[in-house]
């Protein structure tokens, strides 16, 4: 069961996925992906350091499907909160 | 409106500058999420979906066209450019930086506003009846009592730290629009003995995953008794109160639970102890805070009947809009109006920064700045002289805000759902989008007539599902999203909680579901009787056998 681990960034709340060098990234197509436990761990460890440094919050692991070799969310949530916005057109200075 | 007075002001300026130290020491790593959580959800600030939210203030729903504006320009200026009406008469932004939250909250308190007690187990935002102040059927002005309260419970040392959050609603008029049987304590003005004017108190009301409709606790208490029992009433609680499990800690399972009875007796036994601890307002005080809510001097401002009912003539939408918008004011030559907006396919309660600096404007110039947010999330101006009605629709028309639907099939309440909220099992929002559209037929919504339908996104009911005549509750059914239908949910003066109908939907079947509810009641109806009289006629079965009945 691939898996990624997400968050929200401490500063702005907004979503990030570790990547496989110890950054937070918007894309959820790069982070990096954990094929089993040990990997996780790696992830989580990483994770878990970067809540200490002020970088993230509430980080955890999440399901992921692999499309064409990236990640892509598996549930309705994750994809809402990898595409950065509401499905539904926000009434905003644009209309 | 309530002015702060300088004790206010101090007070707020030195909760900011300790939030903003709290900030500063959050983001330096000296304090960690566990211990910061709390101090931010103290001001309203939530980490959700996508980014922090920032849920403000706004005291039973009150606002000068000034607050207003200066919503508009955190809108535009910290957030993407929109708001969301709550339920509890409140605003949430919901794509707040926490870099920039205490400049939001000085920039609100520049306006005397805030975002305490929004959040936490305290009491929170006191709302009431939105038309309060200017409604014909009004007995008492509610926005004296909901300050009263308001002051007595901010920072109460014994009660900021309750089981579980605390809600009161207040109505001061003979209809309640104010849900008060869906709140913790609820609160109605009633005539006493002798033309004296008094409270009614309801106890143990609430949503959620365990709906309650309020029970009465005390028949008729003077006025200048209000707090006193509060305070009686919340320390029975208090003392009760299950804190192990945390859906079970709210004061409707614990009335519940010994009956109310028990709990009047009790909360009696507690307010004669108490009695003499002097936590009463004097009189003196009371008619301070009063001074406040002073009616307006209305000018004389006579109507030309037949002009107006010539423009009535002449625009259907704005006689449609003057039937369903338009309400009776206490002064004959004024009108209450509420702008809506519900227009189909909108998101219900979403506000732009423009919508709401054009809202503002409009109060200036036809309701003498003063704005009201109602539970159905959407905004009344209390005192527009009927000489200017027109005038008022033409400059909401080129905002946008002239849907005349106000309690129609397309007037529904949304909360946030999983588009935004860290909670949600479904969406609801989109759900209302697409139902808004299938009934965006002014004529035909029109004919369906008076309904509330509302839909939360899981079982905490913000969207106020249980009280609505068609409820809507998005469930999770094996990772996708489903809709399980209520109906004969009311928040009125009838106020019940609906009742499951059957098995829930998918999100592609639910607005066929909806419509098929609606055509079974027209079919049904007798003499245009509204939605929730035909289901009290007639009962779930004919709904039930229309949706079900061929499976
Ligand atoms: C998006 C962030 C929100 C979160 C995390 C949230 C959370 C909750 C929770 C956990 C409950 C259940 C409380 C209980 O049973 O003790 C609740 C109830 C409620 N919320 Fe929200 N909510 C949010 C937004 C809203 C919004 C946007 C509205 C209005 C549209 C709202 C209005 C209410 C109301 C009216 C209740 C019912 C209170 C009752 O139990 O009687 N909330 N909320
Ligand atoms: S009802 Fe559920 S989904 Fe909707 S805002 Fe409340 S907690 Fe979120």
């Amino acid at each position: 069961m691939p898996n990624v681990f997400t968050a929200n960034r401490l500063s702005d709340g907004l979503v990030v996925y570790l990547g496989r060098d110890g950054n937070w990234l918007r894309d959820l197509a790069s982070a990096g992906v954990a094929e089993d436990k040990d990997g996780i761990a790696v992830l989580e460890a990483m994770a878990a350091q970067s809540a200490k440094d002020q970088i993230i919050v509430g980080a955890y692991p999440m399901d992921v499907e692999i499309d064409a070799g990236k990640p892509r969310a598996k549930s309705v949530r994750e994809r809402i909160r990898a595409a950065h916005r509401p499905t539904i057109k926000p009434v905003s200075e644009a209309n | 409106m309530y002015r702060y007075d300088e004790f206010d002001r101090d007070f707020l300026a030195d909760r900011n500058r300790d939030f903003r130290g709290q900030v500063a020491r959050r983001l330096a790593g000296d304090l960690s999420e566990d211990e910061f959580k709390p101090l931010r959800l103290m001001n309203g600030l939530y980490l959700q979906l996508h980014a922090y939210m920032l849920r403000v203030a706004i005291p039973y729903g009150v606002l000068s066209s000034r607050q207003l504006r200066q919503l508009g320009m955190i809108a535009r200026r910290w957030d993407k450019g929109f708001g969301h009406w709550t339920t509890r008469q409140n605003i949430q932004f919901n794509w707040i930086k926490l870099t920039d939250v205490p400049d939001i909250l000085e920039a609100l308190a520049e306006v005397d506003m805030h975002a305490i007690q929004t959040s936490g187990n305290c009491i929170r935002n006191v709302t009431a009846d939105p038309l309060a102040g200017a409604a014909a059927d009004e007995i008492e002005d509610p926005r004296v009592w909901a300050e009263i309260i308001r002051q007595w419970s901010t920072n109460h040392p014994e009660f900021s730290f309750l089981p579980r959050k605390f809600k009161f609603a207040i109505t001061g008029a003979l209809e309640d629009r104010a849900a008060i049987a869906f709140h913790d304590i609820g609160i109605r003005m009633v005539g006493g003995p002798g033309g004296t004017k008094g409270f009614r108190i309801y106890a143990g009301g609430g949503q959620g995953r365990t709906p309650y409709v309020a029970q009465e606790v005390k028949d008729f208490l003077e006025p200048g008794q209000l707090l006193s029992y509060l305070e009686a009433m919340l320390r029975v609680y208090n003392m009760h109160g299950r804190r192990d499990n945390m859906y079970k800690a709210r004061i409707k399972i614990l009335v519940n639970a010994i009956g109310v009875d028990a709990y009047r007796d009790q909360v009696e036994a507690e307010w004669k102890r108490i009695q003499s601890e002097g936590i009463d307002f004097p009189a003196e005080e009371v008619e301070r805070i009063r001074a406040h809510f002073a009616a307006p001097k209305l000018p004389n401002m006579r109507v030309d009947e037949a002009a107006f009912s010539k423009a009535r003539a002449k625009d259907a939408g704005f006689d449609r809009w003057v039937r369903h918008n338009v309400s009776q004011h206490r002064n004959p030559q004024y009108a209450i109006v509420s702008v809506a907006f519900k227009e189909p396919g909108r998101p219900p309660g979403d506000a732009s920064a423009t919508e709401m600096e054009q809202v503002a404007d409009a109060a200036e110039r036809y309701s003498r700045g003063e704005v009201r947010v109602t539970y159905s999330q959407n905004v009344i101006l209390p005192h527009v002289a009927r000489v200017d009605l027109h005038d008022l629709y033409s400059d909401l028309k080129s905002a946008g805000l002239v849907e005349g639907n106000t309690d129609l099939i397309t007037d529904i309440i949304a909360c946030p759902g999983l588009d935004y909220c860290n909670l949600a099992n479904a969406r609801a929002i989109p759900v209302a989008q697409d139902i808004t559209e299938r009934f965006s037929d002014p004529k035909r919504a029109e004919d369906i007539g008076e309904l509330r339908l509302n839909i939360s996104g899981c079982i905490n009911a913000c969207g106020h599902h249980h009280a609505g005549h068609i409820g809507i509750l998005g469930v999770d059914k094996k990772g996708t999203e489903h809709y399980q239908i209520t109906l004969g949910g009311s928040p009125g003066d009838d106020a019940s909680v609906g009742s499951i109908l059957g098995p829930s939907f998918p999100a592609e079947d639910i607005t066929d579901a909806i419509e098929n509810i609606v055509e079974t009641y027209l079919a049904k109806r007798q003499d245009g009787e509204a939605f929730l009289t035909t289901y009290k006629r007639i009962g779930a079965d004919p709904f039930k056998e229309a949706l079900y009945g061929t499976r």
